[in-house]
């Protein structure tokens, strides 16, 4: 097997409400390889959105460790947990969040901005980034002029630009139809194909079919973790 | 990020909205257009008052020896006005002892005017400045004589009934006629027109060509030179570095021909281009003074305007904050971006400031006599001020944008 990308040993993440504690992750223990296509499932409440969170590095655990890629980013400081989403992670979200009045070529050009790559390289790697996902037609469209899908590519080619060790997506055929949707999961088997390990947060099973590998959490810990094996490789 | 990718990022965020930045940097604008515009008008009015003004009414190397001050620009006690009248006139006497006792190298010119009205064939024209002079007095205030000539030295020694008309006298009384050798009445005496003067135009939309010049010996000198005494004697120095030398000359003689003991006053007066811009100094001094304060107040109010958008733009934007952060933005990236974008904002305003300023201060000059010079220095002055008060301005917006937690941006409607 590959290495792992991801190592999460005994992750905790509570909060205090008004007095109150409560406990999202109660200790997850998990390791994600290189090329794994992994889904997170859940139903509401289990921690799943927690757990994406702390996968994105957009949240810290209150206990236990997560290494990603080799580095230990638990203990990160806000400035350097953004370096690290912007060199390790890349998202896509279910709303996909675009820049609304930006093109989708400066869309997928936003990470390199913050990476401090030159203006040329940028716009050369976004466009080849848009390509990978068939898009290079709509470069300069924003994305109110973008169907559903189209906007979703745009994020994945996005998430890509920076060459991310995972592509992070949290329900990313929610806003979608299922004709779209099919497409989408398409790419990102096709992307799984060449290598590109993917974790995927979801609570419809039809999605996380997709996946080689399905983890379930429930109350803030792992109830199941099995391969998928009718999964479309 | 490097700044010039934030100017251009915030340049693309204003350029979208592009109405809501348009008011939301109007108080930038306004302040500095005020600024533009005062400054313009003051700077203006210095360069016309030393060009024209001065060296037109005074002339160009020239002082002249007075009783008293005759340009006063600014305001003076009714006391020493009184002590003015008090002193003694100059004579002809005291204009040809100088004449002769001065040693630079400088030419003269004995002058009385006052105001008369010439008339030719039932036309008048009231409320003349009628100048007495001698011959010289065309070469020390170039004044350029379009037709006809100036009258001669001869002339003057004689006292000739000879008259230069100033360019309006000429339209206005001959019409449509040659007023070369035609006569012209002047205080009930008969003159001829031997020369008319070239057109002079406007100072302060005054014209400076209602006057006519004579021979101060001329047979009206009594209604403008009485009893042997001068308005002026006029005194140009050949060459400019021996203005003060000159003045020097005629200050210690008339002092001695005075018999004025060291501790006296002195009881006469050198009128200079410099002395007539004094009460002009005073004001442009005080309006310097009280400009910066209100300025500073337009500004004031046009950064509080672009603190209050920028926040509302950083609520606004929230879940773009979030992405961005989400993307890898950095805390002072998400500051940088917003300071930048205010600073932007303000420079944008301060730009139209700019261009609003020169524009109003060159309408001021196209429907009023005041003239108008762009100053240099007022424009980088704007230009800082419009980045630092946007910067100013933008420091707690973005401070509040940088502090945001991803999370809860992304989720942020």
């Amino acid at each position: 097997m590959n290495r792992a990308i991801i190592e999460i040993r005994d992750l905790t993440r509570h909060y205090d409400m008004g007095g109150e504690t409560i406990h999202a992750l109660r200790g997850v223990t998990l390791s994600i390889h290189a090329n794994e296509y992994v889904a997170i499932m859940g139903p509401s409440g289990s921690g799943k959105s927690t757990m994406m969170n702390m996968l994105g590095c957009l949240d810290t655990p209150s206990g236990g460790e997560y290494w990603l890629n080799g580095q230990e980013v638990s203990r990160l400081t806000d400035d350097a947990l953004a370096r690290v989403r912007n060199k390790e992670i890349g998202f896509v979200f279910q709303t996909f969040n675009l820049l609304a009045r930006a093109s989708a070529l400066h869309n997928v050009e936003l990470p390199l901005v913050y990476s401090g790559v030159p203006a040329r390289d940028r716009r050369s790697r976004a466009i080849a980034a848009l390509t990978r996902v068939g898009l290079a037609n709509r470069m300069d469209h924003r994305p109110n002029e973008l169907s559903g899908g189209q906007r979703q590519r745009v994020a994945i080619a996005r998430a890509l630009v920076n060459e991310p060790s995972i592509l992070l997506a949290d329900e990313p055929t929610g806003n979608l139809d299922s004709t779209t949707s099919e497409e989408i999961m398409r790419v990102f088997s096709e992307l799984h194909g060449q290598g590109q390990t993917v974790v995927m947060v979801t609570h419809e099973p039809d999605i996380a079919a997709h996946a080689e590998r399905v983890v379930v959490l429930r109350d803030g810990r792992v109830e199941s973790d099995r391969l998928n094996r009718g999964a479309a490789a | 990020m490097p700044l010039l990718e934030a100017v251009r990022m915030a340049l693309r965020t204003i350029r979208s909205q592009k109405l809501k930045s348009f008011f939301s940097l109007i108080g930038v604008l306004i302040g500095v257009t005020f600024l533009i515009a005062v400054v313009s008008i003051i700077q203006g009015m210095n360069v016309y008052m030393e060009d024209q003004f001065a060296n037109r009414l005074v002339g160009l190397n020239t002082f002249s020896l007075r009783q008293r001050p005759d340009i006063v620009t600014g305001a003076v006690k009714e006391e020493e006005w009184r002590s003015w009248f008090r002193r003694p006139r100059i004579t002809y006497a005291d204009a040809r002892y100088v004449k002769e006792h001065v040693t630079v190298p400088a030419t003269f010119a004995m002058f009385c005017s006052d105001r008369q009205t010439l008339s030719f064939e039932g036309k008048q024209a009231k409320d003349i400045e009628l100048r007495g002079t001698e011959d010289s007095y065309f070469r020390i205030k170039n004044v350029d004589i379009a037709s006809g000539r100036a009258f001669s030295e001869q002339e003057v020694r004689t006292g000739q009934a000879v008259v230069v008309i100033g360019d309006l006298i000429a339209e206005k009384l001959y019409a449509g006629v040659d007023p070369l050798g035609k006569s012209v009445v002047i205080a009930g005496l008969p003159y001829r027109v031997i020369g008319v003067a070239a057109k002079q135009g406007t100072l302060f939309g005054i014209s400076m060509d209602k006057f006519a010049v004579m021979p101060y010996t001329a047979p009206a000198r009594r209604w403008i030179c009485p009893h042997n005494v001068l308005d002026e004697l006029e005194i140009r120095a050949t060459n400019p570095a021996d203005v003060q030398v000159a003045m020097g000359q005629v200050e210690a003689l008339m002092r001695s021909r005075r018999k004025l003991r060291p501790d006296e006053a002195n009881n006469f007066f050198l009128q200079t281009p410099e002395a007539a811009l004094d009460g002009w100094k005073k004001i442009s001094g005080i309006l310097m003074t009280a400009l910066p304060g209100l300025v500073a107040i337009s500004l004031v109010v046009g950064g509080i305007v672009i603190m209050n958008i920028m926040l509302m733009a950083v609520s606004e934007r929230t879940r773009e904050i979030g992405i961005r952060k989400a993307l890898g933005a950095r805390r002072r990236d998400i500051l940088s971006q917003f300071v930048v974008e205010s600073a932007t904002l303000s420079l944008v305003g301060a730009a139209l400031g700019i261009a609003t300023g020169i524009g109003l201060a060159f309408l001021v000059k196209a429907v009023t006599p005041m003239p108008a010079a762009v100053a240099p220095w007022s424009i980088v002055v704007a230009v800082i001020l419009g980045v630092s008060v946007g910067m100013i301005a933008g420091v707690y917006p973005a401070t509040r944008a940088a502090r945001l937690d991803p999370i809860a941006a992304l989720r942020a409607e």
